[in-house]
């Protein structure tokens, strides 16, 4: 990694520089993912006063616990539900933008700012308006016929936390998308135009191929958008219910942790998370080696 | 547009309203349904258009908050997030601006050593490693204080990068005339460089004020001293109540998400260049 040419002499004032950085990446990332790690191989006794060294036999467990498997396999459908539907949605609404010249700005404005709202409060707005008793969606919904209630029927409830987690995002694929298509050349457009290529044509040989990259490098930011920033939403609607329907990994972290004060079993959870995580980063980077050469 | 056509331009049009009416509907009903009285949300559905019971449930929230249980008004929670997103997002700046400063400016040993190390928390965020991190803010006693809230989340790798990014692409020649002009580092610092990140540093602010109002698990761990309630974390205490409030409540919605919708709307260029080039 190169520097400038000419650089500052100093022995000491460099690590003054960067100490409160390094200082509190240590204190407040280094160490507690190092315990993490280390807690994750002991087992605590029930009252928490003896804890046994028991190699990777949380791991195992996990791997054995119907519990954990179930909230693998919810966390896969929430995060593909929610990729799938945020992007389809936002590559609709950015071809259809693209396409005007004056109203352009007015159509971003008005799409862009649910990018603000807290993950909490997108879960509590989309609670609200499912809400059995009060809310006006079941209350349509009725009239055709389904009785809609995301507190028995798990199904319900993994469609409402979908819907808020897209919804939410939706402005971020959104941006994304209209700045890939504004890079691509006019040119090739007009050519395609010109043999008489239908716009829908145009869009599925042309427009689309040329922003896969962009559309690879989204997928990735969602899929760690819902499998880590969506903690709100579901804390603050479903708390995973019912039944574990939405019981998330992110979320029974928390829960087997912090609230089940199991922490043998959510260190390796933690682990695990930590494992994900570093995967999805090594992804998005070297995409974005390849991005610079495209 | 590459050529005129009439009927397309009106699905288009039609397409985007559709899409703008789904995206403003949460929150028009949210707007509606702090406009009511108590009992008119009991009563099964909800009205379509404003009540005019607005100003009463505002001022109320704003003022007391919900009474039935010991939560704070909406006033303090609101000032408690302004401060946290603040104190969040000076402090990032401030070490980001910093350690790029040392890592494009300086050679000296282990330099690639702290590169990595700043590196490594992008793959760590909080969601990943609750327990440990509480036990150390618990351990150095910063539960429930502004610093317990704000401090374990300044470091951040994006912004020093995009820093880092920036500080290559200033010219060599600004080091070197600073020099032959007898500047030492932090004058450099002072008078050059930062004065020529400013657009940087605004678009940054944008995105990193967003990221502070919007914390939720943290200041959920952190503190349970009502004083300390932030906005976001407030509202969820609400709804977990027996018989959610639902027009205080929406009205206490629609006041925290008023101040980061703003920030995006009037500043959305600097918003969508943040944006853009955290993610790069």
């Amino acid at each position: 990694m190169q520097t400038k040419r000419m650089t500052f002499p100093g022995r000491w004032l460099p690590f003054a520089l960067l100490a409160p950085q390094v200082i509190i990446t240590l204190i407040f990332f280094i160490w507690p993912a190092g315990q993490a790690l280390y807690q994750s191989l002991l087992r605590e006794d029930a009252f928490g006063l003896r804890s046994t060294f028991v190699g990777l036999e949380n791991f195992a467990r996990l791997f054995r616990d119907g519990s954990y498997l179930n909230s693998l396999s919810v966390t896969v459908v929430f995060a593909v539900g929610t990729t799938l539907l945020s992007m389809s949605v936002a590559l609709l609404l950015a071809s259809t933008v693209n396409r005007m010249l004056r109203s352009r700005s007015t159509y971003t404005t008005l799409l862009v700012w649910p990018y603000a709202i807290a993950p909490a409060l997108a879960g509590v707005l989309w609670w609200f308006i499912f809400n059995p008793s009060i809310g006006i969606v079941p209350y349509m919904l009725e009239m055709v016929g389904y009785q809609w209630n995301h507190r028995n029927s798990g199904s319900d409830a993994m469609l409402l936390v979908i819907l808020a987690a897209a919804w939410k995002q939706v402005s971020y694929n959104f941006l994304f998308f209209l700045a890939g298509m504004q890079s691509i050349p006019q040119s090739l457009i007009e050519a395609a135009a010109i043999d008489g290529a239908s716009p829908i044509k145009r869009f599925w040989t042309i427009v689309f191929p040329l922003l896969s990259p962009t559309t690879f490098f989204l997928m990735v930011v969602n899929v760690v958008y819902a499998m880590f920033d969506t903690f709100g939403i579901i804390h603050a609607t479903t708390e995973g219910g019912p039944a574990q329907a939405t019981n998330i990994l992110v979320y029974k972290v928390y829960a087997d942790g912090f609230v089940g004060l199991n922490l043998g079993s959510s260190a390796a959870q933690s682990v695990i998370l930590m494992v994900i995580v570093v995967a999805l980063t090594v992804i998005q980077f070297r995409f974005i080696e390849r991005r610079v050469n495209y | 547009m590459v050529e005129n056509r009439p009927w397309a331009n009106g699905f288009a049009h039609t397409v985007l309203i559709i899409g703008v009416a789904l995206v403003v509907f949460p929150v028009y009903i949210a707007i509606v349904a702090s406009t009511q009285a108590p009992d008119e949300l009991l009563r099964g559905t909800l009205p379509l258009l404003p009540g005019s019971h607005g100003i009463e449930n505002y001022t109320q929230m704003w003022l007391s908050g919900v009474s039935s249980t010991n939560s704070p008004s909406a006033a303090l929670m609101l000032w408690n997030s302004f401060v946290m997103a603040m104190a969040i997002t000076v402090g990032k700046l401030f070490i980001s601006l910093l350690s790029a400063f040392a890592i494009v400016y300086f050679r000296f040993r282990f330099r690639m050593f702290f590169f990595w190390l700043i590196f490594v928390t992008l793959m760590l965020p909080v969601e990943v490693r609750i327990i440990p991190t509480y036990q150390v803010v618990a351990d150095l006693s910063m539960l429930n204080s502004f610093a317990g809230l704000s401090i374990p989340l300044i470091a951040s790798a994006t912004a020093t990068f995009l820093f880092r990014q920036f500080f290559m692409t200033v010219p060599e020649e600004m080091l070197e005339a600073a020099r032959v002009d007898g500047a030492g580092p932090m004058t450099f610092f002072k008078d050059i460089l930062l004065p020529l990140s400013v657009t940087n540093i605004a678009a940054l602010f944008v995105i990193m004020f967003i990221y502070g109002w919007n914390q939720y698990l943290w200041p959920l761990l952190i503190t349970t001293d009502p004083d300390y309630t932030t906005i976001v974390m407030g509202i969820q205490r609400m709804t977990s109540e027996e018989n959610p409030q639902w027009h205080l409540i929406m009205a206490a919605v629609v006041m925290a998400a008023l101040p980061p919708v703003l920030v995006i709307l009037f500043m959305q260029r600097l918003f969508v260049k943040g944006l853009t080039e955290t993610e790069k």
